[in-house]
This record gives C-alpha cells, sequence and structure tokens, in this order.
C-alpha cells in the first residue's frame, strides 16, 4: 500500500518533517516547491508508517484504501506526479 | 539586571501571524507574544475567506490554537491597530512589532459601469457568506438567471461553487445564516467564469478545477474551441508548464467531451480568452461586454492576453463578481510601498525610506510578499522573518522598550478599547458557535455581527 496526498493540501510542511524515508516531494527550496498545487507521496518510496498522517494539521492524508470517493483520482496523480519526474531526469540526464 | 522576555506584538491574527506567533514561540520559548486582530475572532481568512464546502482546511485551526493561545500567546481582539492604538505606542511598550495585516481590498477592473449596482469585487461577496460582521448588511441580487465570474483562481472557483450548491448542501457547512438564506432563494442557474487567458495559463489548482466537474446537479461546460491550445500555449506547455498547467487542460479537454445533462438544476460554464470591456445598465447590472483576446509572448518571457478584435460580445447577467487579485491597504505609521502594495522589507526586516531596516519592525505574509501562495506558503513566510527577528535579538540592535510591562499595555488597551476580546472572550464565542452547529448538524453556526459576538465574548466575564 502506499499513503496518499489529497486535494486540500495546503503544503503545509509538517509531513515532509516527519517522513522517515523522505518520500514526500517536492521539499521547500527545491525548485518547484512554490509552484506545485499540492504535495505528493512517491507510492514507491512509502514504507506505510503513518507519519505524515499523524503530522497533518488538516488530515489531508489518507492509505491508499481508506480514500474517501472524492479524492479518489489523488492515487493516480500522486504516482503520475513521480512519473512525470523521472522520466524528465532521464531526459535531462 | 535579570534576564528580560523579548516582548512581541503581532497585528493581525490570521494564518501569517498565527504561523510566525507559532515559529517565535518554537524558536525562542522566552518571548511575550500578543496577538492583536481587529475582528473579535480569530484565524483571518481561514474563517473568513476559505469556503464553507471546505471545512477539512479550517482544521488548521486546532493546529493554531494549539501551538499558540494555548502556549500563552494573548489573544487582543477588536483592537485596530493604527486607530485604536498606534504604531509608535506599539513600539513603546513592544521589543518588536510584526506586521500580519494581509491585503483587505481588492483590485478593480478599470472599465465603466464598475460601479454599478450588482457589481462586486470577490472580497466582498466571500466576507458576505463567510460572516465576516462588517460585510453582513450587504444584499446581493440573486434574482436574475445569470451571474458572471471575472477570474480564473482558486477564489472564482469558490464563488462558481457558492453559487451553484444546492440549499441541502450549503445548509451542512458553516456559510453565514444570513447568506444561506439569500443563496437558498437564488434564481441563478448559470454561471459564467471569464479568464483573461487561455486554458493553460488558468490559475486555478486542478483540484478546484475537478471539483467544478464533480458538483452533484450541476453541468459543467467548456467550449472545445477555447481548449484547443494556440501554438504559444502548446508550446509553453511542453516546454515549460507544469504539472498543474497540463493536468488542468486535460480536465477541461475531459470536460469538453461531457454530454450535456438536461436534468441538471445549474450550469457552470468557463470560457477563456475573453477580458471584459464594460459593465452595462441603466441603474443596475444588466450584461457585460467583452472581448477576445490572444496570447503572446511579452518581453519579459511571460504569457499575456492581448486583445484580437474591436467587437464585443455582450452577456446579459444580473451579477458580476470580479476576482482578479486582493490588495493590501497602507498602514498608519510605517512606510508602505505604493507600486506593491507592500510594506517595504528585506526577508520581513521593514525598511525606511533610506533603504536600511527600521529596528523592531517586521512583516510577514501577504503584507510582506504581495497576495500570492497558498495556506502553508505562509508557513515558510514566517520563518524567514522569525529567523531575522531572532537573530536581531541575539544580535541586540533591538531596545528594550521604556513601557514592556504587560500592566502598562493593559492599561492603555482598556482606556482606548473597553470591549476588548481576550482568549476567553474568542473561547466563549467559538463554544456558542459550535455548540449551535451541533444542534442544527452543520460544523458550526457563526454570530455574524459585532455586537453579537461582542455580547457573547462578554459573558465569558
Amino acid at each position: 500500500m502506499t499513503y496518499v496526498i489529497a486535494g486540500s493540501c495546503i503544503k503545509d510542511d509538517s509531513c515532509i518533517e516527519v517522513c522517515p524515508v523522505d518520500c514526500i516531494h517536492p521539499k521547500p527550496g527545491a525548485p518547484d516547491f512554490e509552484t506545485v498545487e499540492q504535495l505528493y507521496i512517491d507510492p514507491g518510496e512509502c514504507i506505510d508508517c503513518d507519519a505524515c498522517v499523524e503530522a497533518c494539521p488538516i488530515d489531508a492524508i489518507f492509505a491508499d484504501f481508506g480514500l474517501p470517493d472524492k479524492y479518489e483520482y489523488a492515487l493516480e496523480v500522486n504516482a503520475e506526479f513521480f512519473a512525470e519526474q523521472s522520466t524528465a531526469e532521464r531526459t535531462a540526464a | 539586571m535579570a534576564h528580560t522576555r523579548p516582548a512581541v506584538a503581532i497585528v493581525g491574527a490570521g494564518p501569517a501571524g498565527a504561523f510566525a506567533a507559532a515559529c517565535l514561540l518554537r524558536s525562542r520559548g522566552d518571548a511575550v507574544i500578543d496577538l492583536f486582530e481587529r475582528l473579535p475572532t480569530p484565524w483571518g481568512l481561514l474563517r473568513g475567506g476559505v469556503a464553507p464546502d471546505h471545512q477539512e482546511i479550517k482544521r488548521l485551526e486546532d493546529t493554531f490554537d494549539r501551538q499558540t493561545l494555548r502556549r500563552g500567546c494573548r489573544f487582543l481582539g477588536n483592537v485596530d491597530v493604527g486607530v485604536d492604538v498606534s504604531h509608535s505606542e506599539l513600539m513603546r511598550h513592544y521589543t518588536a512589532v510584526i506586521y500580519a495585516t494581509g491585503a483587505q481590498t481588492d483590485k478593480s477592473l478599470g472599465i465603466p459601469g464598475e460601479d454599478l449596482s450588482g457589481s462586486w469585487a470577490a472580497t466582498e461577496f466571500v466576507a458576505w457568506y463567510n460572516g465576516h460582521p462588517d460585510y453582513r448588511g450587504l444584499e446581493f441580487d440573486l434574482s436574475a438567471e445569470r451571474a458572471v465570474v471575472i477570474g480564473n483562481g482558486n477564489v472564482a472557483a469558490d464563488l462558481a461553487r457558492m453559487l451553484t450548491l444546492s440549499g441541502r448542501e450549503l445548509e451542512r457547512t458553516d456559510v453565514a445564516d444570513h447568506a444561506l438564506e439569500a443563496l437558498q432563494d437564488s434564481r441563478v442557474e448559470d454561471v459564467i467564469v471569464l479568464g483573461r487567458r487561455g486554458p493553460a495559463q488558468a490559475a486555478f489548482t486542478s483540484a478546484e478545477l475537478r471539483e467544478l466537474g464533480h458538483l452533484d446537479g450541476v453541468d459543467i461546460r467548456v467550449d472545445p474551441d477555447d481548449v484547443e491550445l494556440d501554438p504559444v500555449s502548446r508550446r509553453w506547455l511542453t516546454e515549460e508548464g507544469g504539472f498543474t498547467a497540463r493536468k488542468n487542460v486535460e480536465l477541461l479537454r475531459e470536460f469538453t467531451a461531457r454530454p450535456v445533462r438536461p436534468d441538471a438544476r445549474r450550469r457552470i460554464q468557463l470560457r477563456f480568452l475573453r477580458s471584459p470591456v464594460e459593465i452595462r445598465g441603466t441603474d443596475r447590472v444588466e450584461a457585460i461586454d467583452v472581448r477576445r483576446n490572444e496570447i503572446v509572448r511579452a518581453h519579459d518571457g511571460s504569457l499575456r492576453a492581448r486583445p484580437v478584435a474591436e467587437e464585443v460580445e455582450t452577456i446579459e447577467c444580473g451579477i458580476v463578481l470580479r476576482s482578479v487579485g486582493y490588495r493590501a491597504v497602507k498602514l498608519r505609521g510605517v512606510p508602505f510601498d505604493e507600486r506593491y502594495f507592500v510594506l517595504p522589507n528585506k526577508r520581513g526586516r521593514v525598511l525606511a525610506d533610506d533603504g536600511e531596516p527600521i529596528p523592531g519592525v517586521y512583516a510577514v505574509g501577504w503584507i510582506k510578499r504581495g497576495p500570492t501562495g497558498i495556506l502553508g506558503t505562509n508557513k515558510r513566510d514566517a520563518e524567514e522573518t522569525v529567523s531575522c527577528l531572532v537573530e536581531d535579538l541575539r544580535a541586540g540592535p533591538l531596545q528594550q522598550p521604556p513601557n514592556a510591562g504587560r500592566e502598562q499595555i493593559d492599561a492603555l488597551l482598556a482606556e482606548r478599547q473597553p470591549n476588548l476580546v481576550t482568549v476567553e472572550g474568542w473561547r466563549a464565542i467559538d463554544a456558542h458557535e459550535l455548540e449551535r452547529g451541533q444542534r442544527e448538524l452543520r460544523p458550526r453556526v457563526k454570530l455574524a455581527s459585532r455586537d453579537e459576538l461582542l455580547t457573547t465574548a462578554q459573558c465569558a466575564g
């Protein structure tokens, strides 16, 4: 499984501070941090530890199996964000 | 002399002020903080801006409360700094003053007819439906079939939703009672949202845009021609556009393919590359004239809208809401940058006319950086300002003020504002609103007049 950040994310970076495996991006200071509309969890890296869920002040993070219907799209969007990133990195390399 | 604790006044208890207070307490646990607020209630746009149907975001107030008021930071509500107490008076009582006053007014379109009755700033409509006590008396005429929203950002999306949600949906929110009643009686069926630039440049987050396409009983309409990208935008989207812009275009294309639902209660039409040129009507808004634009690349590399033709299209409507940006107002006693509508500052240190920092004066949030970014943006912004303050406290350019004792500021406030709302007063308001909410199966029922708010606060003693 993975955790997923839904669209109500306010980019409070509390989740990033507590993530033990640094799988939430972009990070403050990264070039795209201020332009992205929300933060995303890399499903390939997430270890399902729950720390971000506890830290999020607005409860915007859900387990993939517990996503409310209205946020169902978020699973794909989180994954897509990282897929695009890795394509961009490969192209740049 | 014993160690003196720095006394800090934060002016404005909105998200920027709250993040600044929390951050300061984390790095200087000995700071004595007073949070001044013009309204009897804290949390600024979290209470008065965030749309009533986005309750999940309002949970942030628990974090603000825990990190500020519950950690000894005082709330001094219903005090208008600049009117009840002056900047120089604050400087006599506090080691430092942080301005977090936000941007209280709106930009105008600068077109004829903007002052007609029925033409409103989004800020007014938002403050009204969110129960801001200074706006409860406004009367929005929702008797015509069509409303026009100008702007393509998340506030415009909020307006489109608020105008199309059903009475039953609104009833489950904390929308102000007077607005609930007016919106339940609304005859608006058609909401046209106009964007000056194209679909690729729309400032909606894709989450907000997606939401517009999933409202119960509301059709979303987008003309396929409007989503046909021009060569400039197409190239920009592949080469420079971000994840959100690509998602937005994808979503808009999906919307164009949706069949019209004849049973829809209401419709939202998103129209792009249209600029308003005149709002028309004899005594009140009857129509708006719009002109078509194209996207061109300006010398600075940005993508701008440029009118393509002189001919205009007239859209009949009964109300026009413009959501084209917020703007800060000048504060008394501190310098103001009339060009960018912010306090002139460097990393949050407010600068005098000679460009040198004024010792002890800081800015955070929209009054510092302009009205951009989302809630969490204020957290990093506050960290920057607070790190400057903490550095100045350590390095010593800040003077201990002559009247630093709390009893001295309290005596001044008692003289100037007998209806001061303290944290106990706010807790009484909060408890009252939540309790009424519980009875009516709503998240909260807001007290929307200053009198009710003050009376409820005073009952706390």
